[in-house]
């Protein structure tokens, strides 16, 4: 009820709001955005990039969006289905969606549960490649009992129902416009991936790969005052800089996106006159993961690789509490954020700082305590021996390879951190890698996040939606990295506690945001306390707007764009 | 000369079958993965299974082979069928329908797979064609405006050598040899668009030029791009321009032209103008590729978003069948305009004859 009562108000906060603005649909004239990595396809099954999941947004929608505060609030539907509602079944293995009823396409088609069963087939289909696949894991089947009404069953019972269906990345496509165009046929669909139909407040006029997209406002748009813009360019290319001089020097752009610009640059922009930053705070944590196995070339194939049954796979010393308390404690958070993010960064000391409910309050690490760290080494016996200025443990001694991707920020946080080790007695070699071999998985490139063959890497991660379930998942012991999983898994510190994974299978089977909320947290406490990484920079998203452009609410839970149809000109 | 040419011809489809292997080897032993930028969310399997639907777990060969019979087969096809079709030059001609367009699952089996990109899942060569016209219009035009004040610049130099405009002349190509676009692009457009605001800093490419104050936007949209463009452009040429004159400018048939009495305006501009030309032609000629080839830098400066951006783009998102595929059209243009600069030396100086 109580999520009711919320989305009540804020359904009444946005009508208040728009009644204000009170115009007609295409009154304002033109909207000109800017993203300055372009759209390459307006499928986003097709490619996962934020850029193409983003701008699709404006075209096609899901059945529920989460709003700038992480809450769910209906979409194309008339309510959110909950226990309590009935829509969510009491064994929790099933969730039925009404659909608002009439609702149509922009071709004036009637939008049906049809629609929504044939997206789900569309994106399972094993030869299609679909990017947003995950999203469906778990459904056995996709219901329609009449044509407003969805049912979807899961294998088993699902605490969080909200995955298919829900936010930009799952939206849903037209049966009729995309019926031939499922598994092998996908790619082949050129004009229907680059011209969705679909439910939202623009249609596509023209679309230019990798440039631009210019849209105009859907003549069968669901509320007949919106959108107020008759028309949107929506250009891509260039660089943040550009980005985000367009808006706020020369004013010729009235939004730009994702402007990850150091601060001074971003304050001697907002000088210009022209428009406003604004952030947004995501779950996205910069950390450094500290691997748990050991990274020695001298182990062959078991580099890197936990629980080698002929043992020597620990790491020498980032097991032992005093190291990796200690090299937490020598960083200056503080100054990280101000150096390398400004306003779209905060300290954090947690794994998953948002959204608020999830977000731990036991650790504290905004002070940096070097002669703390120091006394830490030195009570537990790790002391420079041989008088090299570097700490041994057992004859060994403390010497890090970390590395990071190519990217002017993260070398700075290099720089800074490896000056803070060293005067710790650390001994630190900086190694950086181009971003897409780092990321890039591929499993014969020794470079790569996943192989870690370094002590100490750094990267940021984040989850989408609001439920950090399958996030926390990636400290659990069988998702590992290893040979015979190709390197691929999600837990790149190779972190394994028996409590940790008996938490979190606690954590799947238990419903109630309040008892979830309770044990993500103490789930991150135990990661963070336990030397799997070290949190650095709770990382926002900072976009900019024209100061003549009404009605943005940024919002990291969704797409940027997710209430564009809400924006309007200002004087 | 024909049959020189006929040669030529002949003797280029080997080098490029030669260069195109030899960029998709390249490619192909880089390191790098098209679902590199899917964000770190998805799972491996999921891109795994993305990966596959790229047609990445064919065997390199069989993707050479592939791609080889795209270029060279079905985009043909669809060429011709467009010619006779669309075009205004064959429209009389029967329409013909070699290629057989894929329109979803009802004919998957039989009908002609194109080259697709990996980013946008659309014919790479109907990308290429919708960003020829930009490139064309702002790296066509700077090539056109830097050659025509290059020339004047170059003979007068040299006519006058180490004159205060000989000087400024070599000081301004200094300047443009070494000032990179990235520098350069963004002066103007700090100085230009944030300062005075005379000129957009973002180019649109959606204009249409439909009427006099349509064209009035897209000149002052070229402006500064074809301003930076420019620079370099004229730097170069007209430091070849003056090197060729000042070499023919101490020959004895210069002496002689003067010693007959002819005045110095047709000693300069016809005799040694003449002369010089011939290495200057085969420079600006050489460089006609590299306008297709767009300017990497400056498109993106100034979001051109033309084949220079294109390329950068389909690099950095680690789009093999786009960068194969622009690079061999890149290789393409420079063998021909290659054998166009040797056919034109022919036709400037009589003494070169290819047998």
């Amino acid at each position: 009820m109580k999520l009711k009562s919320v989305l009540m108000t804020s359904a009444a906060a946005a009508v208040a709001l728009a009644g204000m603005a009170a115009a007609e649909r295409g009154s304002d004239g033109e909207v000109k955005i800017i993203y300055w990595q372009a759209p390459s396809i307006l499928n986003p099954f097709l490619s996962g990039g934020t850029k193409d999941v983003e701008s699709a947004s404006m075209i096609i929608e899901p059945l529920a969006r989460y709003n700038e505060k992480g809450e769910l609030v209906p979409w194309l539907v008339t309510e959110i289905p909950t226990v309590d509602n009935g829509g969510v079944s009491a064994d929790l293995t099933s969730i039925t969606w009404k659909i608002t009823p009439g609702l149509t396409w922009s071709d004036g088609t009637a939008f049906t549960s049809a629609d929504v069963a044939f997206t789900y087939e569309y994106c399972t289909d094993p030869e299609g490649g679909c990017a947003q696949v995950t999203k469906f894991e778990g459904v056995t089947s996709v219901e329609t009992p009449d044509a407003l009404t969805v049912v979807v069953n899961f294998a088993g019972p699902t605490p969080n129902p909200y995955g298919p269906f829900v936010g930009g990345e799952s939206p849903i496509l037209q049966k009729a416009q995309f019926e031939q165009c499922k598994g092998a046929a996908a790619p082949t669909c050129t004009d229907q991936n680059f011209g969705p139909v679909g439910t939202g407040p623009f249609v596509v006029d023209e679309f230019k790969p990798n440039d631009v997209i210019v849209m105009s406002a859907n003549p069968n748009y669901r509320d007949p005052a919106k959108p107020a813009f008759a028309k949107v360019t929506f250009k891509g290319g260039g660089d943040a800089t550009a980005a985000g001089r367009a808006v706020m020097e020369t004013g010729e752009f009235d939004y730009a996106w994702n402007l990850q610009l150091a601060p001074d640059v971003i304050a001697q922009m907002q000088e210009g006159g022209k428009g406003t930053p604004v952030a947004g705070f995501g779950p996205l944590v910069e950390r450094l993961m500290l691997n748990q196995a050991n990274p020695d070339p001298a182990r062959g194939d078991m580099r890197s690789v936990k629980d080698d049954p002929a043992g020597g796979s620990e790491h020498p010393f980032l097991g032992d509490p005093a190291v990796y308390k200690a090299l937490s404690m020598a960083i200056d958070r503080t100054l990280l954020v101000e150096i390398g993010y400004g306003q779209a960064g905060k300290v954090t000391c947690n794994w998953v700082p948002a959204p608020d409910a999830f977000n731990s309050t036991s650790m504290m690490c905004d002070t940096q305590d070097m002669e703390g760290a120091k006394k830490l080494l030195d009570d537990a016996g790790i002391v420079d021996s041989d008088g090299d200025g570097v700490r041994e443990k057992d004859g060994v001694p403390l010497k890090i390879l970390y590395q990071t991707s190519t990217n002017a920020v993260r070398q700075d946080f290099q720089a800074l951190i490896k000056g803070w080790w060293e005067e710790l007695g650390v001994a630190t070699e900086l190694r950086n890698i181009n971003a897409s071999v780092f990321f890039g998985g591929d499993p014969g490139s020794p470079d790569t996040f996943q192989k870690f063959f370094a002590d100490v890497e750094m990267y940021a991660n984040t989850f989408n939606g609001t439920d950090p379930q399958s996030y926390l998942g990636n400290g659990l012991c069988d998702k590992a990295p290893r040979p015979d999983t190709q390197w691929q898994g999600e837990n790149i510190s190779r972190f394994c506690m028996p409590e940790f994974d008996a938490l979190h299978a606690k954590l799947r089977d238990t419903a109630g945001i309040e008892a979830r909320a309770e044990i993500g947290k103490q789930l991150n406490d135990m990661m963070v306390q336990n030397g799997g990484m070290i949190p650095l920079v709770h990382r926002g998203r900072l976009s900019a707007h024209a100061n003549s452009l009404g009605g943005v609410v940024l919002n990291v839970w969704d797409s940027e764009l997710w209430n564009v149809a809400d924006w309007h000109r200002i004087d | 000369m024909l049959t020189y040419t006929i040669r030529r011809l002949i003797l280029s489809i080997p080098t490029l079958l030669f260069i195109a292997l030899v960029i998709f080897m390249l490619l192909e032993l880089a390191p790098g993965d098209p679902m590199a930028q899917v964000p770190l969310t998805v799972p491996a399997e999921v891109k795994e299974q993305m990966r596959v639907a790229l047609g990445l777990d064919q065997p390199s060969y069989v993707r050479f082979w592939k791609w080889i019979v795209q270029i060279f087969w079905i985009e043909p096809k669809v060429f011709i069928d467009w010619l006779t079709t669309s075009s205004g030059l064959f429209g009389w001609l029967p329409d013909t329908a070699f290629y057989e367009r894929c329109v979803g699952l009802s004919n998957l089996d039989t009908c002609d797979y194109r080259a697709l990109s990996w980013q946008t899942r659309s014919p790479v060569i109907d990308i290429v064609l919708q960003r020829i016209p930009q490139t064309l219009w702002v790296v066509g035009t700077a090539y056109v405006v830097g050659i025509l004040i290059a020339l004047p610049i170059g003979i007068y130099s040299a006519y006058r050598q180490y004159s205060w405009f000989d000087q400024a002349g070599t000081f301004v190509s200094m300047v443009g040899f070494s000032v990179p676009p990235f520098f350069s692009g963004v002066l103007v457009i700090v100085i230009f668009s944030v300062g005075l605001g005379w000129f957009p800093s973002i180019y649109d490419t959606t204009l249409e030029v439909n009427s006099w104050e349509s064209f009035k936007k897209q000149i002052n949209q070229m402006i500064l791009p074809v301003m930076v463009l420019a620079l370099q452009i004229t730097a170069q040429i007209s430091r070849f321009m003056r090197a060729s004159m000042l070499d023919n400018l101490n020959q004895d048939y210069v002496r002689t032209a003067r010693a007959k009495g002819l005045g110095e305006r047709v000693v300069v501009m016809v005799h040694v103008l003449r002369n010089s030309m011939i290495p200057v032609v085969t420079v600006i000629a050489l460089g006609i590729p590299s306008i297709f080839g767009g300017a990497i830098i400056t498109e993106q400066v100034f979001k051109v978003n033309g084949i220079g951006q294109m390329l950068i783009g389909a690099i950095q998102a680690n789009d093999l069948p786009t960068v194969q595929t622009l690079t061999f059209v890149f290789a393409f243009l420079i063998v021909m305009f290659n054998l166009i600069a040797d056919v034109l030396y022919g036709i400037l100086d009589p003494r070169i004859r290819y047998e």
